[in-house]
């Protein structure tokens, strides 16, 4: 409604014959209504209170001695009896599609790749640390075994409760050190941790998603351990209260029906509708829209972007605004030996930009996004899909166009790299990383031997010929939402060579315009003004004579 | 010489007000194109938009106006003399001949000004008026069954006809100082009262003819 605020001024000071207009366009004064979600969001999150009517330390099935994390899981079931359950149904659990056709096996269970550490299989007992259940250690593990689910890793709330990182998502049975890190790692305090359980924390859904690929921030750039305790510059809703955040946890947005956790699942869209609580009091918050509504601006102009560009290409300027995300590895260049041993060479930002188990990284922080038209889904590619390999190949992309109603334009970190592949059969190729067996490439340094046990232990064949292809990997960015003041401008996008000069197809102002009108107007205002001047210096001149000749 | 009253207040601040709101217009405007930065794309936006509404606004007063006066006579387009204004701007003024055309209260324009104006008033402004508001509301397209217009072609024709407008902006303002003296015609549009030669209109030239 700015515009009749404006409009009303322009007239009065038209109408009185005032010279000047006041300055300030921006806001309508006083400002409209506050968006119902929000307030309900902050009554919900003013105290915090108990959410739940039972006591965990005063159950008597958690004062017994444990010596195994399967044991408690058994008496979590014992109240609990339809966890596991719904639990098995999850893709935390599957770590599979379950839209897709069970034999295209997408997701990282199964054949999907990435252009990190490639993919899971064969490497089971180096990624399943971050599998909420117990020793996947290898494809015979039983999907079935409700004793299998680890409830401690997202329930517990003391923080002491950490999985080795190469032991199939099993805990230490005595003080053990990670050499890579030299962190060291307790057995728990079973009933401590067990008595303990609550809703899911930051740290709980943190742990692992934190440290996607092995490290802090290294998958997705607007996920590290800088949200774990982040001010409100950082992240608006995450933010602490002290900061004058909202202090949300994870699942404040990710909310969950039957351990079925709203969020992001492979090519199914997170959320198909986008409504708000306003509109339904019972949707799930995923979007931004659920609390903020389509119309969240008190500018109307604002708002009619909101069916085009996603809240979070504006709203989040830079990821990995704290710590650093890598954006590319280059697995070609590994098995570099010094002294005839491998080495790690530390880079700039204090990140490794070398490593001979895995080659050659880049790191940065506080990158711009790059943007492109997304409609919740996102493409994968298997070890099963033909590449073409003569360019760059797309491991997870954004789906998505402007003709789809569906459709915003989406900020996104694009992690690059250089990836093994089969040129002859012409598909990606799994690495047999992990394992003490000569065949693992961390062990023998042997790209055809890995890539053959690779291969193998997922029934796919192998031409005996690798090479690496250049890929790209998309990961939306949705997390470390600015605060208002900290929003992109306007003319970060529309502008001549903005944020959005790559997205073709549609007419932005301020980019686009025809070169070939631009062109002749300019060059009519031009032609006018010279023959004016020339008309007028005529003037003068013929003038200047007649007065001579009288 | 003798003095006339040409252009009556309302006349008067219409068209200073007109040439305020262009001006802007063309200011903010070519700042949305990406020409250049002056205020920030957002606010330059959103006076454009502003200027724009006020702008039609006060063109409906004008077009009121214009009809209910039936001063719109003196914007009939005629062929009449029209070559002999063109020779007298092309070569007839440097020789210091007088105009070809006399101004009188029943017709204040000659035959060139009356063309001009009449593709400014019916033509020009108009079409740039609507596509401006159709740019604006660009969002209400497919509910307004206008799912077909590209937004493109709007911001062409809209383009197109700023720089129309920008070129006769120059020229305008050059014209002015064609008069007995270089501000003469600048001096009416503020007084109203226009120094202009003796001599007679000729009957046809009136608007009063028909009325």
């Amino acid at each position: 409604m700015g515009w009749i605020w404006r409009t009303a001024l322009l007239l009065a000071a038209v109408l009185l014959a005032a010279p000047g207009v006041p300055g300030a366009a921006e806001e309508p004064p006083g400002g409209g209504k506050e968006a119902q979600g929000r307030v309900m969001a902050r009554q919900a999150t003013k105290e915090q209170q108990l959410w739940i009517t039972a006591d965990h330390t005063k159950h008597e099935a958690l004062k017994k001695p444990f010596a195994s994390g399967p044991e408690v899981t058994q008496a979590c079931l014992s109240c609990h009896n339809q966890a596991a359950l719904q639990f098995h149904r999850t893709i935390h659990w599957t770590w599979l599609d379950p839209s897709e056709p069970p034999e295209r096996k997408v997701g990282k269970g199964g054949l999907t790749v990435n252009n990190f550490c490639v993919a899971v299989p064969s490497n089971e007992p180096r990624c399943t640390s971050c599998h909420a259940g117990y020793g996947w250690k290898d494809k015979n593990f039983d999907f079935n075994d409700p004793a299998k689910v680890d409830c401690l890793v997202c329930h517990e709330t003391t923080g002491t409760y950490k999985k080795f990182p190469t032991m199939a998502g099993n805990v230490v049975t005595e003080p053990t050190v990670f050499p890579e890190d030299k962190v060291e790692y307790l057995p728990p305090d079973w009933n401590a941790v067990a008595q303990s359980v609550g809703r899911p924390a930051r740290n709980n859904c943190g742990s692992c998603h934190f440290h996607g690929g092995g490290g802090d921030g290294v998958k997705h750039g607007d996920l590290d351990s800088s949200l774990t305790n982040p001010v409100k510059s950082l992240d608006v809703h995450m933010g602490t209260k002290e900061s004058g955040g909202q202090d949300f946890d994870c699942a404040r947005c990710h909310t969950t029906k039957l351990h079925n956790i709203a969020g992001r699942i492979y090519s199914t869209p997170a959320a198909k509708e986008r409504k708000s609580l306003v509109q339904d009091d019972l949707t799930s918050k995923i979007t931004c829209e659920s609390c903020h509504t389509a119309t969240p601006h008190k500018s109307a102009k604002m708002n009619d972007h909101t069916d085009k560009v996603a809240c979070q290409s504006c709203h989040i300027p830079e990821y990995a605004r704290v710590l650093p995300t890598k954006m590319y590895w280059d697995w070609s260049t590994a098995g570099k030996m010094k002294d005839g041993k491998p080495f790690k060479t530390k880079g700039p930002l204090g990140k490794p930009s070398y490593d001979s188990k895995k080659g050659d990284f880049v790191w940065d922080e506080k990158v711009v996004p790059e943007y492109y038209w997304f409609n919740g889904s996102i493409t994968n590619t298997t070890a099963k899909d033909k590449i073409d390999p003569s360019r760059t190949v797309r491991l997870a992309w954004p789906v998505g166009e402007r003709s789809d109603p569906n459709a915003r334009i989406m900020p996104f970190k694009v992690h690059r790299g250089k990836t093994p592949y089969d040129p002859v059969n012409r598909n990606m190729l799994i690495p047999h990383l992990f394992g003490k067996d000569d065949a693992a490439y961390w062990k023998s340094y042997d790209w055809n031997a890995a890539l053959k046990a690779g291969m193998d232990y997922v029934g796919l064949p192998y031409s005996g010929r690798y090479e690496f292809v250049e890929t790209e990997y998309v990961y939306p960015i949705t997390h470390m939402v600015a605060p208002k003041d900290k929003a992109l401008a306007c003319e970060q996008c529309h502008a001549r060579v903005g944020r959005l000069a790559g997205l073709a197809g549609f007419y932005m102002p301020g980019r686009d315009g025809s070169r070939l009108l631009d062109w002749l107007g300019w060059g009519g205002a031009a032609a006018a003004l010279i023959g004016v001047a020339l008309h007028g210096l005529g003037r003068a001149f013929s003038r200047r004579k007649k007065e001579d000749n009288q | 010489m003798t003095k006339i009253y040409l252009y009556t207040r309302y006349e008067r601040f219409w068209h200073w007000i007109q040439a305020l709101l262009i001006v802007l217009l063309l200011v903010t405007g070519l700042e949305v194109h990406g020409v250049y930065t002056l205020l920030g794309f957002k606010r330059a936006a959103a006076w454009h938009e502003s200027l724009g509404v006020t702008w039609l606004v006060l063109f409906a007063f004008f077009v009121f106006w214009l009809f209910t006066t039936g001063q719109w006579k003196q914007y009939r387009p005629t062929t009449r003399k029209l070559f002999e204004v063109i020779r007298y701007y092309a070569v007839g003024i440097f020789r210091g001949e007088p105009h070809p055309v006399k101004k009188h209260p029943d017709a204040k324009h000659n035959p060139l000004q009356r063309l001009t104006y009449l593709g400014l008033a019916a033509l020009l402004l108009p079409v740039q008026m609507i596509s401006g508001l159709l740019y604006w509301t660009y969002n209400q397209w497919p509910a307004w069954g206008l799912g077909f217009l590209s937004l493109d072609a709007v911001a062409v024709v809209h383009m197109a006809c700023a720089f129309s407008i920008l070129i006769f902006f120059v020229v305008h303002v050059y014209m002015t100082t064609t008069g007995h003296t270089l501000t003469a015609h600048v001096a009416a549009m503020f007084s109203g009262w226009e120094e202009v030669e003796e001599g007679e209109v000729e009957d046809w030239e009136r608007a009063r003819k028909g009325a």
